[in-house]
């Protein structure tokens, strides 16, 4: 067993766990923070995408113990006193799920790239979505989700700036 | 509750020589940087070390410096932040972007030069930019030559217990990366990294074969006359290439060719 304590969503957590859980289990079973999915348990669907230390990473592939001391948001963590976060409203507004099992990654991803990229474009997007596979393949309304925060984002910002 | 994988212990040491005594006490241990590879093969059983090392928050790993001729890059460094590191994509923008082109944005924010290296998949990346700019690797024990470190498939010169600290990458006068992806999993079905010095042209494949390899004819056809045309007429025998469902050898060799005239007038195009 390993004693661990991070933060996530902003609230100071702290258990004692086994050595082989990954970050994911702890976050669903421990928590019940249900909103990260497992989708492949193989690292390659992205569903289970949360931002550690404030970049995006694959939590069915991150022991517990890398992630001591950290700092973890969830899909969870997004909204802010009941308003959704700019990339969740968007994809709500751009239909950017069917069935909605990728979405929590797939927000977690577009937020962080979001943040590293200023310049998107849907090319650049749907590059940066490698990771992330949606099996009811609903891709075009993801990409203008995405595109479309990014651009209420920058506008946003602009607005603070003025 | 679910339990992905079997039970082992994890440990977190503080220093390389903290490390390396974990590892004396518990020699069939592993050590882990990123995990990006390491995890899934965990996951899938493939491995099973009873113990886990974990170097990745060593921050005697953790530096990228340019000095005179050449870019030093500790290995517990990330592929995101060697990818967007100034000094990287300044001297040596060809490596910026093969970094760029490992696994996906997730997998850059784990993944470490010293894991990825370490573990030399046939297919990975890195072993192509290190072979390709004659890279020297320095480890806990001693310093290997790109050309020596790489031994075969999955396998280094590493001997047990023996960690990659940092590597030495001299920056040439022009270089680029060719990479044609497998659609799926994304890791290189030929991957070509041509380099040019004021001593010569390395040519450097991954991908191809069971592990990354050089090719004298386009090394010297290139010094010559560096331009796509060099290579054109030189074909890499499929002998000793990969043949899976993905590619047979002679499409990975046919391959190999065709990557390296992009390679060449991508580095032209700078």
């Amino acid at each position: 067993m390993t004693a661990v304590s991070m933060t996530v969503n902003g609230k100071a957590v702290s258990a004692d766990v086994e050595d082989r859980t990954l970050l994911v289990y702890f976050l669903r079973e421990h928590l019940q923070l249900t909103g990260t999915h497992i989708g492949c348990d193989t690292s390659q669907c992205g569903a289970c995408t949360v931002h550690l230390d404030g970049k995006a990473v694959k939590s069915c592939t991150i022991f517990v113990g890398q992630a001591d001391g950290a700092n973890v948001t969830t899909i969870e963590g997004l909204a802010r006193d009941g308003v959704l976060h700019p990339v969740q409203e968007a994809f709500r507004e751009n239909h950017g799920l069917q069935c909605g099992f990728c979405t929590p990654g797939m927000i977690m991803t577009a937020v962080d790239m979001i943040r590293r990229k200023p310049n998107l474009d849907r090319e650049i997007i749907r590059h940066e979505l490698e990771g992330n596979i949606c099996r009811c393949t609903g891709y075009h309304n993801i990409v203008s989700a995405i595109e479309d925060a990014a651009n209420r984002m920058k506008e946003s910002a602009k607005d603070n700036a003025a | 509750m679910s339990m992905i994988p079997y039970a082992f212990s994890y440990r977190r040491p503080k220093s390389l020589a903290e490390a390396e005594a974990f590892f004396a006490a518990s020699p069939e241990s592993r050590f882990l940087a990123g995990g990006q590879t390491l995890i899934p093969t965990m996951k899938m059983r493939l491995a099973m070390p009873p113990e886990l090392i974990d170097i990745s928050g060593l921050a005697d790993l953790k530096f990228i410096r340019a000095e005179a001729g050449q870019i030093v890059i500790g290995a517990g460094v990330k592929h995101a932040d060697v990818a967007t590191a100034p000094e990287v994509r300044k001297a040596i923008p060809a490596l910026a972007e093969l970094v760029g082109m490992i696994g996906d944005p997730a997998v850059r924010h784990m993944g470490t030069l010293g894991g990825s290296i370490a573990n030399n998949d046939p297919a990975a990346d890195y072993p192509g930019a290190l072979v390709g700019l004659g890279a020297t690797v320095k480890t806990t024990r001693a310093e290997y030559a790109a050309d020596e470190f790489f031994t075969g498939m999955f396998s280094t010169a590493l001997a047990d217990g023996e960690i990659v600290t940092s590597v030495s990458f001299p920056v040439p006068k022009m270089a680029a990366y060719a990479k044609f992806p497998n659609p799926a999993s994304r890791y290189a079905m030929a991957g070509v990294f041509v380099a040019m010095f004021a001593e010569g042209v390395r040519v450097a494949v991954t991908g191809a074969g069971s592990c990354v390899f050089r090719v004298p004819a386009m090394e010297k056809a290139l010094a010559v006359s560096f331009a796509p045309a060099a290579v054109a007429g030189i074909s890499v025998s499929p002998e000793d290439l990969n043949s899976d469902i993905h590619a047979s050898a002679e499409y990975r060799a046919h391959l190999v060719g065709v990557m390296a005239g992009r390679a060449v007038a991508t580095a032209l195009s700078r």
